[in-house]
């Protein structure tokens, strides 16, 4: 079975945002960058679907050459191949995932995993347009999976529960933490990435079809007031929620 | 401006975020000059259909089908775009509800449309909608515009204000949209829900606890306080990590994005990847032990104090409040 996994290169979870010199991006100078957490995930699902049935994992993703070091990292964990979709306009949803998607068609992959959103634009859309752009179905923040066959089964999450999915393959997963806690790449494993190439694409120029007009930090919080240091405090805590927030 | 409003229903009844989508709609649709029609997709959903109008539809157009009593990825797109086509519309909006955020990518590509996902807020300028949306995990704020003749947005829930019905109702139309095998090729075979429990994500009350309280017993107190606020319970990801509580109730930039009246963090130490989550909550109360700990520089009310104390002490005079002992 092939598996391919969209991965994207983010600012870790860490990052103090401030915004850049042209005021609709963040400044970058002094950023860390890793695989989205969420993307991490999807490989390590990957890597354990391979590990059981067997099969080849593939890793893409769109952007600069800084994405390789993420890249890297997959092979360092254990996949097979790593493309670049080398592109260094600025990102939008829409046209990352025709690139994907054009890459894709010509892969055919029976399984393709995402990771449920990037940590930076938080759009939880990239995968699920690459499924409509290849006419495929597909199962959202999917926090585990079974392959049986041409069909997956995921339980994926959703407000105040689950929903048991069951898909046609091909098909594309976006995945949510949960079963697949990824592994640390192997001292071996490392050694073994430096020496995989990874292949380059020149994707077809998209014109964006949203655009950023500003980026802002939000309104710093005040810090409020301490309403005291021990249970004595109760009372008056509850007095202000109820009479200067009105909130309970 | 012709505007559909995706209206989420499960088990035939609306979410409050259905409500949100259809008065957001109308407020774009009275500054352009514009339509709003409500769509809803289901299995014996005509008879709700008419009270989007107490919410500001001009119209209702209603989708049913045996098969769409659960929800299907491909096939609840399919109907949405193929409505807005026929519609002639020039915008779709959606609740960015698990629903809304698995519909609204793939509506877009069907249309050839921009996505501006999870928005925050929605103004009108020069005709045009701009629309306000938070990234990395809100810690900066953009605004956008979308390109494309045809644009979709998906909502946060909770943000934008539903109110209550005017009382009023909507005409309905029942179409047909036609579905194939294909349409069904990911279906939901079963949907666990435990109704009982209030999701995060849903609520406008949240009661979370961290670490501090030392062991998944200790929650107790949590549940007991949310219960009686009427709120859910919420968990850091120190928490989620150490297996007290369940991933679904994790805050933060790796679990949800929160933004109710009230949040109450408990032994939460507030770091920064919490606080991109929960931090444009209306009202924040933070109780831990160490003056030090970075939640009190977000909270509006702190104390500064042992939880085991604090905790039950205040459960107990918002039940008196609340008269509820
Ligand atoms: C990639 C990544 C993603 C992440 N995503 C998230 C996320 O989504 N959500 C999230 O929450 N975290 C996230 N984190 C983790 C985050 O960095 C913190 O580790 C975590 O939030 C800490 O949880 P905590 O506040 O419960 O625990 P701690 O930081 O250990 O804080 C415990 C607090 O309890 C207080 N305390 C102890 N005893 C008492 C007592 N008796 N009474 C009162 N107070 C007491 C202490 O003073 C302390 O402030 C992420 C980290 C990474 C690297
Ligand atoms: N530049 C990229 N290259 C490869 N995959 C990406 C890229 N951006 C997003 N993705 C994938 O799409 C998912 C959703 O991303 P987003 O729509 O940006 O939230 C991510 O979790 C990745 O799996």
């Amino acid at each position: 079975m092939k598996f391919a996994v969209c991965i994207n290169h983010v600012p870790d979870t860490a990052t103090k945002v401030h915004v850049g010199p042209d005021g609709k991006s963040i400044e970058k100078t002094g950023v860390n960058y890793v695989i989205s957490p969420y993307d991490e995930y999807a490989v390590e699902a990957a890597l354990r679907f391979k590990e059981k049935q067997s099969g080849e994992v593939i890793v893409l993703s769109w952007g600069g050459d800084a994405h390789k070091e993420s890249l890297r990292k997959a092979l360092a964990m254990g996949v097979d191949k790593a493309v670049l979709l080398k592109d260094d306009s600025t990102r939008d949803s829409f046209g990352v995932a025709r690139a994907l998607a054009d890459y894709l068609r010509e892969l055919a992959p029976d399984v393709i995993l995402f990771g449920k959103q990037s940590v930076d634009y938080d759009d939880s859309a990239v995968g699920i347009m690459v499924a409509e752009m290849l006419g495929l179905p597909s199962a959202a923040v999917v926090v585990s999976m079974e392959i049986t066959g041409g069909t997956a089964k995921a339980d994926r999450e959703i407000e105040g529960g689950h929903e048991v999915v069951e898909v046609q393959l091909p098909a594309v997963f976006t995945i949510q933490k949960g079963a697949y806690e990824p592994r640390y790449p192997s001292l071996k494993g490392i050694m073994a990435a430096k020496g995989k190439p990874i292949e380059e694409r020149q994707p077809a120029p998209m014109e964006a079809k949203v655009e950023t007009i500003t980026m802002v930090k939000p309104p710093a919080k005040q810090a409020g007031k301490i309403v005291g240091t021990d249970v004595g405090a109760v009372p008056e805590l509850v007095r202000l929620l109820h009479e200067e927030a009105k909130v309970i | 401006m012709k505007i559909i409003a995706f209206a989420e229903q499960r088990d035939n009844k609306f979410k409050k975020p259905a409500f949100e989508v259809v008065k957001a709609a109308r407020r774009v649709a009275d500054q352009t000059g514009g339509e709003v029609v409500a769509v809803v997709v289901g299995s014996g959903v005509r008879s709700i259909a008419p009270e989007l109008g107490g919410y500001g539809a001009h119209k209702v157009v209603v989708v049913e089908d045996a098969r769409l009593a659960l929800y299907s990825s491909t096939a609840y797109a399919t109907i949405v775009a193929g409505v807005a086509k026929t519609q002639a519309a020039n915008v779709v909006l959606l609740p960015a509800t698990a629903m809304g955020k698995d519909l609204a990518p793939r509506i877009a590509v069907k249309l050839d449309a921009g996505l501006a996902a999870d928005c925050t807020a929605l103004t009108v300028d020069q005709g045009d909608i701009l629309a306000t949306r938070p990234v990395y995990a809100g810690k900066a704020l953009t605004e956008i515009r979308v390109k494309s003749p045809v644009k979709v947005f998906s909502l946060r829930p909770n943000v934008f204000t539903a109110g209550t019905s005017s009382g009023g109702t909507a005409p309905v139309e029942v179409v047909e949209v036609p579905l194939t095998e294909q349409d069904f090729r990911s279906i939901v075979k079963e949907v666990k829900q435990s109704s009982a429990k209030l999701d995060v994500a849903e609520a406008d009350i949240i009661v979370t606890g961290g670490r501090g309280l030392k062991g998944p017993e200790n929650f107790a107190m949590i549940e007991e306080l949310a219960a009686t606020l009427g709120g859910a319970v919420g968990a850091s990801r120190a928490v989620v990590d150490a297996g007290w509580r369940p991933h679904d109730e994790q805050v933060g930039q790796t679990g949800k994005t929160v933004s109710p009246s009230l949040y109450i963090a408990v032994a939460v130490s507030g770091a920064i990847q919490h606080l991109a989550g929960m931090s444009s909550s209306k009202y924040i109360v933070a109780v831990n032990r160490d003056k030090d700990a970075p939640i009190f520089q977000v909270a509006s009310y702190g104390i500064v104090a042992d939880a085991f104390e604090i905790i039950p002490a205040l459960s107990a005079e918002v039940k008196k409040l609340l008269g509820k002992q």
